[in-house]
């Protein structure tokens, strides 16, 4: 294979590469100039069915078939863009925008085009505060100079770009979470169908993508899909920002081919394992998506290999390495943690399955575990999010994911952790013991049951799944 | 007590700038209760928080119900209706922060102030607050404060660092890269 010329990343280490002159003089807006002006928008559609770019949000759904899913008699069409960015160790959308603005501008132009969209929002984490302000500029730049506004190169083709800015909800990165904060009101996702393509914002056909997606727009356009689908692996095209944090010694965000490993980006990317230590596990592409064992470092980072080792998907290809040191204890706590606090709440299985997760894993930490409490949690796991059918949305899955991969591959790891960590604090007392019994706790002298043992109750770890 | 209720209605929280302000965002939307969201966000701005007497001010700036905005308002932890300080730093305590001594950070950072998380110092100068995943991975474990500056990767002595440097209060503009850590 040819060496891999970075295309998304090339302008990132030219001097105010965030400026309107500077992106034009790299060869900027020619490809929205080419669409705009040569093509009409079904062939811009077309182009990007077959270059197969798959979004690169989370979901890796085809881009060309989204837009093509817009109904043909539409009047009104809105382009949302999800910038909300929140993923745990996901920072690819951020450098793109601080960096790169006007390439991301060129992509929605491209994009609002191929799908007759006159306004585009673009949804911002509030945290990004300086892509914000950079974003600001870089609209008025291009508007000042043509790339948007009315008549746009005298193609009769109008768009105005607005940034919405978030306020702190992982929730609000949910595309139809993302279209209810838009409209002013709680980040509450929608129940699909009806799809956003159908019904989305202001109750108008409405397309969202991705920051990444949409900057690679302009490229396809330029060079084609052949040159998109030349990059990467089968199902799995075109280039990717791959973010790599936690121990490693430079923390980074690296463009290459899409299906490169955990290895590669470790040893060739990111200097290595910290302290010159081994690495335990990492996460693949942001925390929703599961983990990886060492020994499955070796699986392509792309749409469909990173099934296989049982991970959710390739989600935001943002690797978080952890050395041999780390307790799977914490990583599954921080895990719990961080999905406790953002479910928004709607769906009973989400906000109380993550509620629950959280407490057990707290008490697990704390020294209060029991064998059983990993049965109650993988059997909870298993049955909340959209795939076995009891939630809205997809963070309830994103939620269990990291349980499950962790359960089925450190079991043993997380069963000896309860097994030493034991705080007398949590030990059930001989009268606790003897209530739950139904005995009378008067002479009882029950010794303190061993964490191995079952508590009285139904046994949950033989209860049929919905999904096994 | 009706008397002095209509005394504060006829004195208004929001002066007529912030409602230009307000009303500058009707056009770009297809209908006025989107605003929500960028109104809340200037009138946070301006107050350091969101009181309740501007909320229905908003509401009536938009045409729908003080309901309507408080629901929207309260379901983002963001929007505190007493003043936070002249600075708020998020410490993030996700995953890759974690994993590289985030939370340590975080205590460090409490104790030094002598608050705990979501608390403003005595001096009402800086808030500190937790946060999830803040995007700023590569500088893990990492700082944000609400003027934009991002601080890392932290360790005790650069955090306090960092506290010093915030109680000089905010900033007008800042580098895209740590003011503090790496650059
Ligand atoms: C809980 C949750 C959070 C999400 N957060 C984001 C996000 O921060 N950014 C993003 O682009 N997509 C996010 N997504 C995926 C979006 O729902 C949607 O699939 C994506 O924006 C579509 O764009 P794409 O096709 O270009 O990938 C999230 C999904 C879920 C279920
Ligand atoms: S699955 Fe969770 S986050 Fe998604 S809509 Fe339901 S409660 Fe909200
Ligand atoms: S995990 Fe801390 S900034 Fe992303």
């Amino acid at each position: 294979m040819a060496a891999f010329e970075p295309v998304l990343s090339r302008n990132w280490n030219v001097p105010d590469s965030h400026t309107l002159p500077v992106y034009e003089s790299r060869g900027g807006y020619k490809a929205s100039r080419k669409a705009l002006t040569e093509m009409d928008p079904d062939k811009v559609v077309q182009v990007v069915k077959d270059s197969e770019l798959r979004g690169r949000g989370g979901a890796g759904f085809p881009t060309g078939l989204k837009w093509s899913f817009l109904p043909k008699d539409r009047t009104q069409t809105f382009m949302c863009v999800n910038g909300d960015e929140s993923e745990p160790a996901t920072f690819n959308n951020r450098l793109l925008i601080e960096r790169d603005p006007h390439q991301f501008i060129e992509g929605i132009l491209i994009a609002c085009f191929a799908t007759k969209a006159a306004t585009a929002y673009v949804y911002l984490r509030f945290e990004y505060i300086h892509a914000f302000r950079i974003m600001e500029r870089a609209i008025a730049d291009a508007r000042e100079k043509g790339h948007l506004g009315k008549d746009i190169y005298g193609s009769g083709f109008d768009l105005e770009v607005y940034c919405h800015r978030g306020a702190g909800a992982y929730i609000c990165g949910e595309e139809t979470g993302l279209i209810e904060s838009l409209e002013g009101k709680r980040g509450w996702p929608r129940i699909k169908p009806p799809f956003p393509a159908i019904e989305g914002a202001f109750r108008k056909p409405t397309v969202v993508n991705n920051v990444e997606t949409l900057a690679c727009v302009p490229h396809i356009i330029e060079r084609g899909a052949d040159w998109f689908k030349s990059i990467g692996t089968p199902k799995s095209y075109g280039p990717k920002l791959y973010c790599i944090s936690g121990h490693v010694n430079k923390q980074v965000c690296v463009e290459l081919p899409l299906g490169v490993t955990t290895n590669q980006l470790i040893e060739e990317h990111a200097g290595g394992v910290w302290k010159g230590r081994k690495a335990k596990a990492a996460v693949p592409g942001g925390i929703s998506m599961g983990l990886l064992s060492a020994a499955e470092f070796d699986v392509p980072l792309d749409f469909e290999e990173i099934r296989k080792p049982g991970c959710l998907g390739l989600g935001t290809a943002a690797v978080t390495v952890m050395d041999e040191t780390t307790s799977m204890v914490d990583y599954l706590y921080n895990s719990c943690r961080f999905f406790a606090h953002e479910s928004c709440g709607q769906c009973t299985p989400c906000r109380e399955g993550t509620g629950w997760l959280y407490k057990m894993m707290k008490r697990i930490k704390a020294g209060g575990g029991r064998l059983e409490d990993l049965d109650i949690m993988d059997n909870l796991a298993k049955n909340m999010g959209i795939m076995p059918g009891t939630t809205i949305c997809g963070l309830a899955d994103g939620a269990a994911w990291p349980v499950r991969n962790a359960l089925a591959k450190f079991r043993g790891e997380i069963e000896d952790y309860i097994k030493t960590h034991q705080a007398p604090r949590y030990q059930v007392t001989p009268l606790q013991q003897a209530i739950a019994h139904g005995q009378s706790p008067v002479g009882s002298d029950t010794p303190m049951p061993d964490p191995t043992r079952r508590l009285p109750g139904p046994d949950l770890s033989t209860r049929a799944t919905a999904h096994a | 007590m009706a008397a002095d209720a209509t005394a504060t209605n006829s004195t208004p929280y929001l002066s007529e700038p912030i409602r230009e302000k307000i009303r500058a965002f009707i056009p770009r939307y297809p209908n006025k209760r989107a605003v929500t969201l960028p109104a809340l966000h200037i009138v946070h701005e301006h107050f350091r928080c969101v009181p309740f007497g501007a909320m229905k001010e908003i509401a009536e700036i938009l045409e729908i119900a003080p309901a309507e905005v408080h629901d929207t308002m309260s379901f983002y932890g963001f929007f505190p209706q007493a003043p936070i300080g002249d600075v708020r730093v998020w410490i993030c305590r996700s995953i890759s922060c974690m994993l590289t001594g985030g939370e340590e950070m975080l205590a460090h950072a409490c104790k030094k102030l002598g608050v705990t998380s979501g608390q403003t110092t005595p001096d009402g100068k800086i808030t500190l607050e937790f946060a999830e995943c803040l995007g700023i991975c590569d500088f893990a474990p990492a700082a944000l404060s609400d003027d934009g500056r991002i601080f890392g990767p932290l360790t005790p002595a650069t955090t306090d660092d960092m506290i010093e440097v915030l109680k000089q209060g905010p900033v007008a503009d800042s580098p895209i890269t740590p003011v503090i850590g790496r650059q």
